[in-house]
């Protein structure tokens, strides 16, 4: 990350390129996914990038029926639910993500603690194009 | 964490002498300020020995987004206005569905500073105008909308994911969150101001009369919660939550007046005191230790009961923020009433039924009373002022209470606001 500025902004544009970016305290060496530019374990604002491996397990999920409109505009809704999660990665902090490879219409069969790697949605069109993103199973 | 103060108190002692709310509902050609213009006159007509408005010195004002549900901003002194309170100063507080519990906060704490004697505090929402897709978006912006919201998470789904984590880690039924929506209609039907003044019974007969009417089937349910398992009749909104585990989308006001614990008297003889008042904020729900407790919750209740010398068991009514059914079973736990893992338990077994032995949500709770998301932390209030002064009629709780508790969430617990009253 050529800049340091650990900002939302910031970690789209990883995301545009595949990385799941997250921030290191360099105080006390707490990770942080999103990234944060204040450390909340030690407080410390000597914090740098680091890339996250992706790899986690599912820790609470949803099948959402009742869509926002952006996810309707993406084609989901009553008759296409789709799961959203929160997923723990291998280096300790969680995530929200859309989560993928799951027979969302069978959630009792959604096994909590399944291992997911994180994969990449492109949704919008021209400038509203944007990386999304979600983890699979 | 405080410097000098580490049981946190008030400066002066603060008492709640009026309390009043318009009906909660849809309701088309009603704004927020004609909504709140009925809540204040009702909070007028409540205080005992009358009240010259005059001597109302400030207004809080909690309201989630009128921007986006009305197009209108500014709205504290539109409320000061129209309620002929110019010029005292009008701020409107904002902490998402937490709004109203904030503003009370705030108020309280005005009072307690002794700069005002008088404070009106209010809570507002005008919600219904808003087809059901936006309302789910403006919902949403209470939640982090840079890296919560995209990755398709509404409020159901958030409230939804703590209820697999709960069921997961406790063993509990999806069953038993469809039973705190029964539960709670069961007591919005004896409070003509809730939005479902229906028990789930009344909702059945009228959709069966609805379709032998229109000639279609009759349905056939047995009972009340088969009923709640059919998909068609109850559909599911973010699994395992189904529409009646959801409040509504409501319009309503609420008012509450305070004044400084010297003055109170010169009111009512039945004054409410405010004892504890506690409040705590939290990152994202993904950033937490812990998806099947809010940790805010529990932290706002511990200063509330540390400041007010009290224990959970002794609290006689309360009002908890059952956004979502699931809600209602943590806040249960929360709040120290039950341990982690046992509130589902209780919910299952009815103790908190009005008729149990730890009734929580005896006005319907935000299930079945409504929930205009700012309105909804201060009409908590009003309830606690008819339970504990026997002012609640058919609803009334036996055992002459003495202690109330409110409990309002503000986003998945972004933010919590816990107050305790005492009749003395």
């Amino acid at each position: 990350m050529a800049d340091n500025l650990f900002s939302g902004t910031a970690f789209y544009q990883a995301l545009a390129e595949h990385k799941l970016m997250g921030t290191r305290c360099k105080q006390c060496g707490a990770v942080h996914l999103p990234p944060r530019p204040i450390c909340p374990k030690c407080l410390s604002s000597e914090v740098e990038w680091m890339e996250f491996s992706g790899k986690g397990k599912l820790a609470a999920f949803t099948v959402i029926y009742i869509a926002p409109t952006a996810m309707i505009a993406a084609g989901y809704g009553r008759n296409n639910p789709y799961i959203a999660g929160i997923v723990q990665l291998d280096e300790g902090p969680s995530i929200s993500a859309q989560i993928l490879g799951f027979d969302a219409t069978q959630p009792q069969n959604i096994p909590l603690g399944a291992p997911l790697t994180a994969a990449f949605v492109e949704r919008g069109e021209g400038e509203a194009r944007k990386t999304f993103l979600a983890f699979s199973a | 964490m405080s410097l000098t103060n580490p049981t946190r108190k008030f400066g002066r002692g603060v008492a709640v002498v009026g309390a009043g709310m318009s009906k909660f509902g849809a309701f088309p050609g009603k704004n927020s300020r004609d909504l709140f213009v009925e809540a204040f006159q009702e909070m007028l007509a409540s205080v005992d020995k009358g009240l010259d408005p005059r001597d109302i010195e400030a207004l809080y004002i909690g309201n989630y987004s009128s921007d986006l549900f009305e197009n209108q901003g500014h709205t504290a002194p539109i409320m000061a206005d129209w309620v002929a309170l110019t010029p005292r100063p009008a701020v409107r507080i904002e902490d998402a569905c937490a709004s109203g519990g904030a503003a009370l906060r705030q108020g309280a704490i005005a009072v307690a500073s002794g700069l005002y004697d008088m404070v009106l505090v209010g809570g507002i929402e005008k919600m219904t105008d808003l087809p059901t897709e936006r309302v789910t978006d403006t919902l949403a912006t209470a939640a982090d909308m840079v890296y919560e919201i995209p990755a398709g998470f509404t409020f159901p789904g958030f409230y939804a994911a703590m209820a697999t984590a709960y069921m997961a880690q406790y063993g509990a039924p999806a069953d038993v969150f469809l039973q705190v929506g029964y539960k709670n209609h069961e007591h919005g039907a004896l409070n003509d101001k809730a939005q479902f003044g229906q028990r789930i019974s009344d909702i059945m007969e009228a959709r069966k009369k609805s379709a032998a009417k229109k000639g279609q089937p009759i349905p056939t349910w047995a009972n009340e919660m088969e009923f709640l398992h059919d998909n068609r009749a109850n559909p599911m909104i973010a699994w395992p939550m189904r529409l009646y585990d959801c409040s509504p989308i409501s319009d309503g006001a609420a008012a509450v007046l305070l004044v400084s614990e010297t003055i109170a008297r010169r009111f009512t003889d039945d004054p409410l005191y405010i004892i504890g008042s506690g409040q705590a904020s939290d990152s994202a729900l993904h950033d937490r230790s812990t998806f099947t407790a809010i940790p805010s919750a529990q932290k706002a209740a511990q200063i509330a009961y540390e400041m007010a010398g009290v224990a959970p068991a002794d609290i006689g009514v309360v009002e908890v923020h059952d956004c979502f059914t699931i809600a209602e079973i943590i806040a249960s736990e929360d709040l120290g009433f039950f341990a982690p893992g046992e509130g589902w338990k209780a919910a299952q077994q009815g103790v908190t039924a009005r008729s149990g032995a730890r009734p929580i949500n005896t006005s319907g709770g935000l299930k079945s009373k409504g929930h205009p998301v700012g309105a909804s932390g201060v009409g908590q209030v009003i309830e606690i002022w008819k339970q504990l002064r026997g002012q609640a009629g058919v609803r009334q709780i036996e055992g002459n209470p003495r202690l109330g508790l409110t409990h309002n969430v503000g986003g998945t617990g972004q933010t919590c606001v816990v107050h305790i009253f005492e009749r003395r």
